[in-house]
């Protein structure tokens, strides 16, 4: 990372030398503005899209829909996802909320030419997205990736990936854009054996993910003859500015935190609110955006530290949550509302009667009522016990 | 200012601290023993691959047996390797998709094999072709020679050349997207078939 302008340079070079062409993007507008024009120029109607954080997290299907242009989602999950209308709510497995029921009646009723008979067995699904994937693939011309890694000494970009939509991305159409983060980049050729070894046994923990793509600028002959690298910031290099929060820049989006996470495990994808999400999401999101417009991210976590552990590139993110919180704007209300806390905490008697209080307002208003717009959109309220323990103790 | 230099003007910015690179540990496993064709086929099988064991001169039988009609095969596969029912690949701009698609199987040479892993890698040689001719047949048969296979990953990423596009294959492709029930076979060649020659 500390040699980062200098690697992103050599990349550069590279790419270009090998027929490619660099484009930079400062942040999402300028990124959904230089893909849009550059599908425009094909003069192609729509793209297939590999699944790449980079690309939702400047959302750039809504991009090119207000263009006119239909992305096409090829990864099984988002096309799930997609055709559901839905929003995805894990790295790995975005559609892990929807069951195979529900797969079916998403397919029968958005998948066009989709066989009446279906079934809801995941083999019979695998295969009716294959089908249909498949004449999408081959009359498409152009596709649009992210990129696991960039490679500055050659020039050379990896997708990892399971499915074989990435191979498919990758080479069948004439024109392939791939928009990466600059954070994305490693030094050496050399380095890809480390990441190679971490990131399917991390991620998924196989030996070896099925399919991995690496390429180089154009291959005359083999695979897209136009390719367009779009590098993005949108609010990394702030990130790569923050001492704490920079190490979260080394993420490889392997999913283990999530996987460990106790409150992942409860509230789900969805309730982070953003795209990246678990407890690197947690980090990640308050960092790219700014902490004012993901404020209550770096709270949903108990620190209890399991991310820390299960991460391969040892991101420590219970340091980086604090170091967030504290940055994190208090409103005077709540300024105002601790401090009473504080307040009636330290008088006894005084508590026992706010319990009581609270247990009044539970009864008298419906769930959640008062809370602030929205939080309990996704989220569900604890109840209120109907005995506090003070009065437990008390009818001993 | 263009947003080139303004990223990179960001960047430098951020780094102004001037934090330290941080050490490169390179005290993992780099350097094996000979590769293990037993743990390579033993890798392989657990993919869902189908592994045999022949002779050289048998390859062009074994491949016409397996694929059961017509084989797609790169302009450079050595000529003793082709079965009688082929289609070759050559030229520019070489066979339209819709015949290769349209091929009972494909049959290659491939670059490495990493033992420690049931890994493929394909690196479009002359032997291998272009990527799309091991894209669209549903059956993949490959010929590996037991010289080309190595114990482990950062072997083969010694032995290869970035230049060329390559494809690291470990077992037909998967997905788990369905209730997290695994499916083999999404995309791409969803029989992979190894031929790995006797030495
Ligand atoms: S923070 Fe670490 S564990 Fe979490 S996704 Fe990133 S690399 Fe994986």
């Amino acid at each position: 990372m500390s040699r980062l302008p200098e690697l992103l340079e050599q990349l550069e070079a590279r790419v270009t030398e090998r027929g490619g062409v660099v484009h930079w993007a400062a942040d999402a507008n300028e990124a959904n503005a230089i893909v849009t024009d550059l599908v425009k120029q094909t003069g192609s109607e729509r793209v297939i899209k590999v699944k790449s954080m980079a690309t939702q997290e400047i959302a750039l299907n809504e991009a090119l829909e207000a263009a006119g242009i239909q992305p096409i989602e090829t990864d099984l999950a988002e096309l799930i996802v997609q055709l559901g209308e839905d929003k995805p709510s894990h790295i790995l497995v975005p559609a892990i909320h929807r069951n195979r029921s529900e797969i079916r009646e998403i397919f029968l009723k958005a998948m066009p030419g989709v066989d009446p008979a279906l079934t809801d067995d995941p083999p019979v699904l695998a295969a009716a997205a294959r089908k249909y994937l498949r004449e999408t693939f081959l009359s498409t011309k152009v596709a649009i990736s992210g990129a696991n890694f960039g490679i500055a000494e050659t020039g050379t970009l990896a997708v990892v990936e399971s499915e074989g939509n990435g191979r498919m991305c990758l080479t069948l159409p004439e024109t392939l854009i791939t928009v990466m983060g600059i954070e994305k980049i490693v030094p050496a050729w050399q380095d890809l054996e480390v990441f190679l070894q971490l990131l399917p046994r991390a991620s998924t923990g196989e030996r070896m993910n099925p399919y991995t793509t690496m390429w180089t600028g154009v291959t005359p002959g083999d695979g897209p003859q136009n390719f367009h690298l779009v590098l993005l910031d949108n609010g990394r290099s702030a990130v790569l500015a923050d001492e704490t929060g920079r190490q979260a820049l080394h993420c490889i989006r392997c999913s283990a935190c999530l996987n460990v996470c106790p409150v992942y495990e409860r509230t789900g994808g969805h309730a982070y609110g953003s795209v990246y999400p678990g407890p690197i999401g947690a980090v990640l999101s308050p960092q790219l955006t700014g902490v004012e417009d993901n404020a209550s991210l770096p709270f949903a976590s108990s620190l209890c530290g399991a991310c820390f552990d299960a991460c391969p590139v040892k991101i420590d993110i219970p340091a980086i949550l604090v170091h967030l919180r504290n940055q994190a704007p208090h409103s005077r209300a709540e300024r105002a509302a601790m401090r009473a806390a504080a307040y009636t905490m330290a008088r006894p008697r005084l508590y026992a009667r706010a319990q009581r209080a609270a247990k009044l307002a539970r009864i008298a208003g419906r769930r959640g009522r008062g809370l602030p717009l929205g939080w309990t959109d996704a989220r569900d309220l604890p109840e209120i016990p109907q005995q506090t323990f003070r009065d437990w103790w008390a009818s001993r | 200012m263009s947003s080139r230099e303004l990223i990179l003007g960001r960047v430098r910015a951020a780094l102004r601290d001037g934090p330290a690179p941080g050490p490169a540990p390179r005290d993992y496993r780099r350097s094996f023993p000979s590769a293990d064709l037993d743990v390579l086929v033993d890798r392989l099988v657990d993919y869902k691959a189908t592994v045999r064991r022949i002779t050289e001169d048998a390859v062009a039988a074994v491949a016409a047996e397996i694929a059961g009609g017509t084989i797609v095969v790169p302009e450079g596969l050595p000529s003793d390797w082709r079965p009688s029912d082929v289609l070759v690949d050559e030229g520019d701009p070489g066979l339209a998709p819709d015949r290769i698609a349209g091929a009972a199987a494909v049959l290659t040479a491939a670059a490495v094999a990493v033992a420690e892993t049931g890994t493929i890698v394909l690196d479009a040689s002359p032997d291998q072709g272009r990527r799309i001719i091991t894209l669209l047949p549903d059956v993949h048969i490959v010929v590996l020679r037991p010289g080309q296979v190595v114990a482990s990953v950062p072997e083969a990423v010694a032995r290869l050349d970035p230049a060329r596009p390559l494809t690291w294959i470990s077992g037909p492709s998967a997905t788990s997207d369905i209730e997290l029930n695994r499916v083999e076979g999404v995309h791409g060649p969803r029989n992979l078939h190894i031929l790995l020659l006797e030495s």
